[in-house]
């Protein structure tokens, strides 16, 4: 009672309050100044998608739609016929990616490791259809950045 | 004065001289008002672990110009069916209560824009007339929840005005003056006479407390600022406004906050009076650098609270007011006369 009246009228609460305010102001400060400083982002993390090719070149993704039919946004959209080689091959690869909630399930689903989201995550569109990736975009995206996904596939490949 | 009235003639001379002596008073103080928005973000920002605005100018120091673009650049709105002669008349009012105190508040031992022999009265009356604004303000905006808002803020600071007045009816009882002036010149004799001990805050240290307490309720500041509440409601009773004549709400707050912390250095904390004995050459100067010292650690105070106390409940607010501020500076009150009166005296 008179431990709770003291402690009332000496606003000691308030002044540990205002003690740890005061200790914050001296820390070290945790902003990060984004477009200078970037956070490190993990193998996994992902972002943009890009179509992969083969080292001679040859495009990897085989026409079996299992991203198409696992992609829950229904962001992607595939049509496939047979090259005169007689390999099935897609003629039409888009992922519409306003409608792409990055969830990651097409590179999962794609048996030849074609698909891949990889870690680019700054890129942006002006106009309306902006966002919307072709089977060429994504493969100039596959075929720019395929050091950088390789890496994260060879980093990440022993959890897989 | 004397040149401006034999360029112009006697009374436009006058006239223009005093407008130039309120220019003088009223720029810095908002250029000031500018930069404590800004060591307020910072301040918050540090507090928070964070670095707070950093972009606009060096160091982010033209921030608040930034702000101030904003505000001005932004549409203002009339809300549908409201009485627009009050509506845009609100702000002004308040700011220009906010401002008239600047008149009567003494900057050191000489320079004073009005030499008013009940200055403290007539700083406690116009900022009670700011009051009015507030009403206004959430009144005209034709919506409920200004309305509310106003009502809200307007009991709040009614509540605390009045401890805040017997607070300073304290500082009144020890130093017998109603000049800001010669309330902080008693301040520098008595007993302990000129230093720091000397100052009324020791000896009312109650008051002190209460004051400082019932001045961030005063202004609306957290952690009684309910009827801003920009966490749960909008903004109270200036809901209803945009662009510039927000801006002005908050210039007025701001301008409140620097009267309410000049007014605690003046009343409490010996004004322009320097901590150290005059014997000590150079620190031992009284002067308006003092006064801006001790105005800037108490403004500091505010932004402080801030970062620290969370929100009260509006109840709780009254009860503090009511229940607790005036029983005790009524208490301290009687205690002081028996004091003054009592041969323990300090005040001889």
């Amino acid at each position: 009672m008179i431990r709770k009246f003291i402690n009332t009228y000496l606003l000691t609460e308030l002044l540990r309050g205002m003690a740890l305010t005061w200790k914050v102001l001296f820390t070290p400060k945790v902003t990060l100044r984004y477009p200078e400083e970037k956070t490190p982002l993990s193998p996994r993390f992902r972002a943009l998608h890009a179509l992969r090719r083969y080292p001679n070149g040859e495009e990897r993704c085989i026409g079996c739609k299992l991203c198409e039919a696992v992609c829950p946004a229904l962001a992607i959209t595939i049509d496939a016929h047979e090259r005169e080689d007689g390999t099935r091959r897609t003629t039409r690869y888009d992922i519409d990616l306003t409608k792409c909630i990055f969830c990651g399930f097409c590179e999962e689903a794609c048996p030849v490791d074609a698909i891949v989201e990889t870690s680019i995550h700054e890129y942006h569109g002006e106009e309306r259809g902006d966002l919307f990736y072709t089977k060429e975009m994504l493969l100039a995206i596959g075929d720019k950045y395929e050091p950088i996904i390789a890496k994260n596939r060879e980093l990440d490949h022993k959890y897989r | 004065m004397d040149t401006l009235q034999h360029l112009l003639g006697n009374y436009l001379g006058y006239g223009v001289w005093h407008m130039l002596c309120a220019v003088a008073v009223v720029v810095p103080l908002t250029i000031f008002v500018a930069y404590l928005t800004f060591a307020e973000r910072k301040i918050l920002a540090y507090m928070h672990a964070r670095l707070g605005a950093n972009r606009v100018g060096p160091k982010g120091l033209l921030q608040p110009f930034a702000d101030l673009f904003k505000f001005v650049f932004k549409e203002l709105l009339t809300p549908y069916k409201i009485s627009k002669g009050v509506f845009y008349s609100s702000p002004l009012i308040i700011l220009a209560c906010a401002l008239l105190v600047w008149a009567v508040i003494p900057f050191n031992a000489e320079l004073v824009f009005a030499h008013v022999n009940a200055s403290l009265l007539y700083v406690v009356a116009i900022s009670s007339l700011g009051i009015y604004g507030i009403i206004l303000a959430g009144w005209s905006g034709n919506s409920k929840y200004s309305f509310l808002g106003g009502v809200r803020a307007t009991a709040q600071m009614i509540s605390y005005e009045l401890a805040m007045g017997f607070a300073l009816v304290g500082v009144l009882m020890v130093s017998g003056s109603l000049n800001l002036k010669e309330i902080v010149d008693n301040q520098a004799v008595g007993m302990l006479g000129g230093s720091v001990l000397s100052w009324n805050w020791l000896p009312l240290f109650p008051f002190f407390l209460v004051y400082l307490i019932s001045g961030v309720a005063e202004t609306n500041r957290a952690p009684f600022d309910v009827c801003e509440g920009e966490s749960e409601i909008v903004a109270g009773f200036f809901v209803e406004y945009s662009g510039t004549s927000f801006a002005l709400f908050m210039l007025a707050e701001y301008v409140n906050m620097v009267t309410i912390s000049a007014m605690a250095s003046l009343m409490f904390l010996g004004g322009w009076l320097s901590p150290f004995p005059a014997s000590w050459s150079i620190v031992g100067v009284a002067g308006f650098h003092w006064l801006l010292l001790k105005v800037c650690i108490l403004l500091f105070g505010f932004i402080w609270y801030r970062a620290t106390f969370p929100r009260y409940r509006y109840d709780q607010i009254m009860r503090l007011g009511w229940k607790v501020f005036l029983p005790i500076t009524l208490v301290w009150i009687f205690v002081l006369g028996l004091w003054m009166v009592s041969p323990l005296t300090i005040w001889k």
